[in-house]
């Protein structure tokens, strides 16, 4: 056929590492016709990007093709060396990648960067390279483009940096762009943005695209085809759809049913086998507290003040009452992650007042909380698992620690039932709890992260986003896990998080954040469905849905 | 940029104060009189008068101090007790050699240890990059005395190529002065070749597997433009450190290399100031020395910013 364009047959690729060769790609067979952008859709491990990297050849040193062939117009890329290998890469396909900031060099000023990619392909003089490069600024939509030509990473926005990646990929106008979670890290109105340029230039310049994301709702709302990836295979091909109406294959339905969309409930998230249990606690009745009851936690006209410039909260205000759920929604900048992390008490407000369960706690410098008899009762969940446990410590010693030090418990017999207690409570099989962190999955690490915060059975549980790092299978059960935790012992609940899909399933309330300020507050339903704000209203149109009903509408 | 190093010299001001308080302390840190101290075994109580006299030693510690920093602020360190000499020109005949022994051991060891990290980085875990390390571990472990002999043996006294020891100032010709120089900056260099060979490659290692170099990749660069333009300068603030803090070392390491190759320089100087308690003329080097360290320290910091536009002060 003349018009495709990347023919990739039965590729193998492993991996040698200490512990023997692994296999990352199982037999991957994949065309993409010119000018069509492709979604290649996985979970961590699944080797889409792997595949990504194969295809561009940019594998780490311990990575081989083992099998198999990608023809790229004609000629088996995996057969290119040297000059002849070079002359392919960043010119007639080229990558961007996950964490754009990263991904530049963060000494050398970002039109140099754009330069070296057209000076390595062409034969012009740098004053040349230097005026492309300033058009493919102003192409990427960049403001001021001659002033940023001199600007450095450091200096730009996370999405700037994207655009820049996608200035220096499109640089010697490839015909095929292989996107690596482009817009993961990104807020959703960003990712919107960048996604709506990258698809717009790849219309315009008759680019193939694949995109390669943990993300279903983004490629379903941009790519014609979607190819699902687990373990190193492809286990369906399809339009989206198919793929989300009738998936055919049982990881593809385990996936569609863990993407959490508009109306979606987390009961739903998982399939029937794995919901059994939670049924009984769904049917449990919230504890109403007793009218008159002061509430759990007020937080009055809450501000904090960086050393210079202007403040990153101001006035803030709320209150929750015990056993209930708050999400704290915003993009990044809005200030959300610093609100939380006052009421948790680990920094310090400048201005107003924080009361839990009737005791002001809002004046006890944050080095002292420590010392304070409500430490337990307010702990935390923090984003990363990976980095947020101390990776010298077991499971164990991560679940007991909180214990000795806020409940006065010592080693021991009593110690060891606490921990095997809650890493029950969380569903962490107990052989595990010997095991260090990097032997641990990301899902078993959320794990560990909520049986230390849940040890000392505090009465408010502060979330900063979660499940951010974790794949959608997973972040279905974590979070299963935190609505039954909240049911069954009354945690109270305040969720910080980007994913409002997310904050829609597991919280009664939802407050929106912009700039340090509250845009609009209200029960998380109605408060999606009908926005009040403009920037609420902005915030729910870019989340990538999974909604089949928009696509036939699209389609015909 | 200009406010920033004149703010850093500002700064290195009472840096300065405290190293010449110390300095001059020496004298008095030492036990025993510092008077019977210079005079020696043989001096009878009437030559201990006479050089308490002379050197002041009868008058309070701070009217001392402050005499001695009013006359150093002039250009003034004193007298050589032994030679009767002004210390400034006994310093001042001597640093050439030392000046032409350290640059040339500088630049030999940038010129040879910084591609040699880069490559082992580059070639990590092949024979080219083990060779190299061992290489690196051999020059770490021998003495700066032995490598001295064994080249001054080889080079000089078997195959006659270079000459054993002594110097010639560069005034008498480019090569004659870089030929008395080649063995003792090899020697002298060894053990810094190693280290900042060591440290280029530790942090090469690191920047390659950033992100950025793979765009750089992706971008199609060749090998050489991601070593050296993305991944070099990337790791060139440990290195620049190291090859600093290098320089302070190197002053220590003369003072070994100008002995085996008797060199007319400081480090000799040095030795034989210290044999006869010369107290004016230590006092002067140590003065020295720590100046160049603070003004080494200054350009470092100066050159941090040149290589990372993030640093900013």
């Amino acid at each position: 056929m003349t018009d495709q364009l990347l023919d990739i047959e039965d590729l193998h690729v492993s991996f040698s590492t200490r512990r023997g060769t692994v296999e990352a790609v199982r037999g991957v067979t994949l065309t993409v016709a010119k000018g069509e952008m492709l979604g290649l859709v996985g979970e961590s491990g699944s080797g889409k990007s792997v595949t990504g990297f194969a295809t561009t050849r940019l594998l780490d040193a311990a990575g081989r093709v083992t099998g198999g062939k990608i023809m790229f117009r004609g000629q088996d890329v995996t057969k290119l060396r040297g000059d002849d290998l070079r002359q392919l890469q960043g010119a007639a396909m080229s990558m961007i990648f996950q964490n754009p900031r990263a991904a530049l060099n963060p000494i050398r000023a970002i039109g140099l960067q754009i330069a070296d990619a057209i000076l390595t392909h062409k034969k012009i003089s740098k004053d040349a390279a230097r005026a492309e490069a300033l058009e493919l600024l102003r192409a990427v939509q960049i403001r001021d483009p001659e002033t940023r030509m001199n600007a450095y990473p450091h200096e730009l926005s996370g999405g700037m940096c994207q655009r820049v990646m996608i200035a220096i990929a499109i640089s010697c106008n490839p015909s095929l762009l292989i996107a690596d979670e482009p817009t993961t890290g990104l807020d959703v109105t960003t990712q919107k943005v960048v996604m709506d340029l990258l698809a717009d230039i790849a219309a315009a310049r008759g680019m193939a695209t694949i995109l390669i994301t943990h993300d279903l709702g983004l490629a379903a709302r941009y790519c014609r085809r979607i190819a699902v990836m687990e373990r190193g295979r492809i286990v369906e091909e399809a339009d989206p759809k198919t793929l989300f109406s009738a998936p055919q294959h049982a990881y593809t339905k385990r996936l569609v049913a863990a993407s959490p969309t508009a109306t979606s409930r987390i009961e739903d998230l998982v399939t029937e086998e794995e919901r059994e249990g939670y049924a009984a606690v769904l049917g449990k009745p919230r504890h109403e507290p007793a009218y008159g009851t002061p509430p759990l936690l007020e937080v009055r006209q809450l501000a904090k003040r960086f050393d210079e410039g202007s403040a990153a909260v101001a006035d803030f205000s709320m209150t929750m009452a015990g056993g209930e759920s708050v999400g704290l929604v915003g993009e990044s900048g809005s200030g959300k992650s610093t609100t939380s992390r006052m009421i948790c008490r680990l920094i310090d407000p400048s201005e107003g007042d924080i009361v839990f369960d009737g005791q002001s706690i809002g004046h006890i410098a944050s080095r002292d909380f420590h010392k304070s008899p409500l430490r337990k009762d307010i702990q935390m969940v923090f984003q990363d698992p990976n980095e947020s446990l101390n990776p010298r410590f077991t499971a164990y010693d991560c679940i007991a620690h909180p214990l000795l030090r806020l409940d006065g418990m010592r080693a021991g017999d009593a110690l060891r039932k606490r921990v095997e207690e809650c890493a029950e409570r969380v569903g962490l099989p107990l052989d595990l709890l010997s095991r260090f962190p990097h032997q641990l999955s990301g899902g078993q690490k959320a794990r560990v992260g909520i049986a230390r915060a849940i040890a000392c059975r505090p009465r408010l549980l502060v979330l900063d986003e979660p499940t951010a790092a974790l794949d959608v299978s997973v972040q279905a059960v974590v979070l299963q896990l935190l609505d039954r935790l909240r049911r069954e012992n009354d945690i109270a609940l305040l969720f910080v998080s980007h994913d409002l899909n997310v904050v829609r399933m597991l919280c009664d309330r939802t407050i929106v954040l912009r700039n340090g300020g509250i845009v609009e507050q209200g029960e998380s339903r109605a408060l999606f469905d009908n926005p009040k704000t403009d920037y609420t209203r902005k915030l729910v149109e870019a989340i990538p849905h999974i909604d089949t009903g928009k696509l036939l509408a699209a389609a015909v | 940029m200009l406010s920033y190093i004149l703010r850093r010299i500002v700064s290195t001001l009472p840096v300065m104060a405290i190293v010449a308080l110390f300095v001059f302390s020496l004298l008095y840190i030492a036990p025993g009189d510092p008077a019977v101290v210079i005079a020696g075994d043989q001096a009878s109580p009437e030559d201990v008068e006479r050089i308490r006299q002379s050197l002041g030693l009868d008058r309070p510690f701070l009217i001392q101090f402050g005499s001695w920093v009013w006359r150093i602020l002039h250009g003034d360190l004193g007298t050589s007790i032994f030679t009767n000499l002004p210390v400034s020109a006994m310093i001042g005949q001597r640093l050439g050699p030392t000046l032409s022994l350290m640059s040339v051991t500088l630049l030999l060891t940038i010129v040879i240890a910084v591609p040699l990290g880069v490559v082992a980085a580059w070639k990590a875990g092949s024979f080219i990059d083990r060779a190299i390390m061992a290489f690196a571990v051999f020059g770490f472990s021998l003495p700066v005395f032995v490598v001295g002999y064994v080249l001054a043996y080889v080079f000089a006294l078997e195959l006659e190529w270079l000459p054993v020891q002594g110097y010639t100032p560069i005034t008498e010709g480019f090569w004659p002065w870089l030929q008395n120089l080649i063995l003792p900056a090899v020697a002298l260099g060894c053990v810094y070749i190693a280290l900042i060979a060591r440290i280029t490659r530790a942090t090469m290692l690191e920047v390659l597997q950033q992100d950025y170099i793979r765009t750089a990749r992706a971008k199609g660069l060749g090998q050489g433009g991601i070593l050296f333009i993305h991944a070099l300068k990337n790791a060139a603030v440990p290195i620049v450190t190291v090859i600093g803090i290098g320089i302070a070392l190197l002053i220590g390491g003369a003072v070994v290399t100008e002995s085996v190759f008797a060199i007319p320089g400081l480090g000799r100087l040095t030795i034989d100031a210290i044999l006869r308690r010369d107290y004016p003329v230590i006092q002067g080097i140590v003065l020295l020395f720590s100046f160049v360290y603070v003004l080494v320290n200054l350009m470092i910091d100066v050159v941090y910013t040149l290589v990372d536009p993030r640093i900013r002060y």
